[in-house]
């Protein structure tokens, strides 16, 4: 008895884990679902109106200014926090001095949140006071950088804030790939006269293809949650024109009360992220990932 | 394949570089390209520092220099009042008690979350690579699809179980749902760990008569010790950085630092205090910060490990 007693131990240790699954993962997904084919607006409402909701998130404006924005957000993102990881770490791996000092600066800003790295952009980048009054006063008085105030612009600067805060991670990621590379294949190019910058297109790159792919699932994840940081830098605006996907789902749950609209939104995006992360995510955990016993 | 991760991680993070052997593409003689090496790096330093600086420097001007619009340059007359206000007096509506408030708030939410967050990692992760039970395959496929499918899916259900069981805006309903989404990234961080023991080990605990309980105090708690700084560093930076639940799950009275950061900043009404929005943005970057310069090589074992092969 005492025996089959102790079997069940392992199961009932994972109970909270089993009810967390159950209840915040899975339940609140199906529930969020079922909500967006219905007519709620401030109250949840059992009734079931089919695709009714996710019409009319496709003719609102903002949602999809919404999907634009994270669409163009996401790809200067990844692109230039993948581009920058890339020379940071290439050049911190030619035996430099004060690597570490280096390393530190370049990772520092990981370490602080979106809302953080938001705010200090925004007033770095504020046309009034910021960068553009400062080339003022140096003289150069035609200078203009306002594409913070700018609605077909300000996107830009907030990748741009995104880049400055994540590239260290990858970075770091990268860096640690380099250094697992062998020292003989840096021997071979050289005795067969092979210039630098070809072993790394043509090797080194694809050497570290798992590394790549570990940052870029970083920053993927990322892009489909950014919201903090365009709460921060630009509030949405001007206008509508920063908004993003994440930033709708809060807003019309919890200040424009009309739960439908929303749910049908957060269901887009975890129908997006589902057919676009479920694959990687397979390949990178899940197959081939027993224990090798 | 993670303890080989782990090493080349723990190689960027801080260990000494090889002298003995040849390392990297060139010697380090003077040459144009050394140059242009050092030169980019410094350059990109100047980038990664400059908003800091900004903020430091913005922080400790009165606003009359400010208004003169001067980014970089630095305060004439330095002050240290705008911190003074930033801690203690700035306003978000109409409470006046700086982020202070946010600070304690911040703790208080942090301690609980960050505890059973890691002890529910530990057990799960131990569970998971050693004992395997009926279902386990399932519980990690969920656990680790769901960190990475955006959090408003989640967030008007579980405001509702929330309220349901009176948790909603209170602080253990805030801890509860740190220690919730805290769990795939413990769970794997832990799991990968432990996967990398020797298994024999664990083996011979059992044909001792170890039970579950037993083994993992006696025998993998206490071979857990780097995992656990690394977990403690990730769930810290973690739920200190956070916003997003903080804003909806918190509830008035336990608004996070970042929150009511945003708050002073941003719902400010009449003259905007950039010294004291600045004064007010370190401060609340300043735990993070501290946590990074301290711990250094754990840092990056840390944030690498949640998408790192296990």
């Amino acid at each position: 008895m005492k025996l089959r007693l102790s079997a069940l131990t392992p199961q009932i240790a994972l109970l909270p884990t089993w009810l967390i699954v159950v209840f915040a993962y899975v339940g609140t997904v199906i529930w969020s679902i079922r909500i967006s084919f219905s007519s709620s607006r401030m109250l949840p409402e059992g009734d079931f109106v089919g695709l009714k909701s996710y019409e009319r998130l496709f003719s609102t404006q903002r949602w999809v200014v919404s999907v634009e924005n994270v669409a163009i957000f996401g790809v200067i993102f990844i692109v230039g926090a993948l581009v920058l990881g890339f020379f940071l770490a290439v050049m911190l791996d030619q035996r430099i001095k004060a690597e570490s000092l280096f390393r530190t600066i370049f990772l520092y800003p990981y370490a602080m949140s979106f809302v953080v790295t938001g705010l200090a952009w925004q007033w770095i980048l504020n046309p009034s006071l910021g960068l553009q009054q400062m080339m003022h006063n140096f003289g150069w008085t035609s200078f203009t950088f306002d594409w913070l105030a700018r609605g077909d612009r300000a996107i830009y600067l907030v990748a741009f804030a995104g880049i400055w805060q994540a590239s260290g991670l990858v970075m770091a990621i990268l860096l640690a790939g380099l250094r697992g590379i062998d020292e003989d294949l840096w021997k071979a190019a050289k005795i067969d006269g092979i210039p630098t910058w070809r072993v790394y297109l043509h090797i080194v790159i694809p050497l570290l293809g798992g590394m790549f792919a570990t940052a870029l699932v970083l920053l993927a994840a990322a892009v489909v949650k950014v919201y903090d940081l365009v709460v921060a830098m630009t509030g949405g605006g001007p206008g509508i024109s920063t908004e993003v996907p994440a930033k709708f789902v809060i807003d019309y749950l919890f200040d424009r009360q009309n739960i439908a609209l929303a749910t049908s939104a957060s269901t887009v995006m975890f129908l997006a992220v589902l057919f676009v992360l479920g694959p990687i995510l397979y390949r990178q955990y899940i197959h081939n990932n027993g224990r090798a016993a | 394949m993670s303890d080989i991760v782990d090493v080349k991680l723990a190689v960027v993070g801080g260990l000494p570089p090889r002298t003995d052997a040849p390392w990297g593409p060139k010697p380090g003689r003077i040459t144009p390209a050394r140059i242009g090496v050092y030169a980019f790096l410094v350059v990109a330093s100047l980038f990664f520092l400059m908003p800091f600086y900004v903020m430091l420097i913005t922080s400790l001007k009165p606003m009359s220099e400010i208004r003169l619009g001067n980014l970089m340059s630095l305060p004439e007359v330095a002050t240290i009042q705008p911190w003074i206000d930033a801690w203690a007096h700035a306003c978000t509506g109409v409470d006046c008690n700086g982020v202070q408030v946010g600070l304690f708030n911040s703790l208080r939410i942090l301690v609980p979350s960050v505890i059973l967050s890691i002890a529910l990692g530990a057990i799960n992760g131990y569970a998971l690579s050693f004992w395997r039970p009926r279902g386990s395959n399932l519980i990690f496929a969920i656990l680790l699809l769901g960190a990475f499918i955006p959090y408003q899916v989640y967030l008007y259900p579980l405001v509702r179980m929330l309220s349901v069981v009176g948790l909603y805006n209170r602080l253990p309903g805030i801890v509860a749902v740190h220690t919730i989404f805290g769990l795939p990234i413990m769970t794997l961080l832990f799991r990968n760990y432990y996967a990398s023991l020797p298994i024999d080990l664990f083996k011979a605990a059992r044909v001792d008569g170890g039970s579950f309980w037993t083994i993992f105090f006696y025998l993998i708690l206490p071979m857990s010790g780097p995992i656990l700084v690394v977990a403690t560093i990730l769930q810290v930076t973690g739920i200190w950085n956070d916003f997003l639940f903080g804003l909806i799950f918190a509830g008035r009275e336990n608004l996070p630092m970042t929150v009511l950061l945003n708050n002073v900043v941003n719902t400010t009404t009449g003259v905007r205090e950039y010294n004291v929005n600045m004064a007010a943005t370190i401060l609340t970057a300043l735990v993070p910060l501290l946590v990074y310069f301290v711990s250094g090589r754990w840092f990056v074992r840390g944030i690498a490990s949640g998408a790192v092969k296990g």
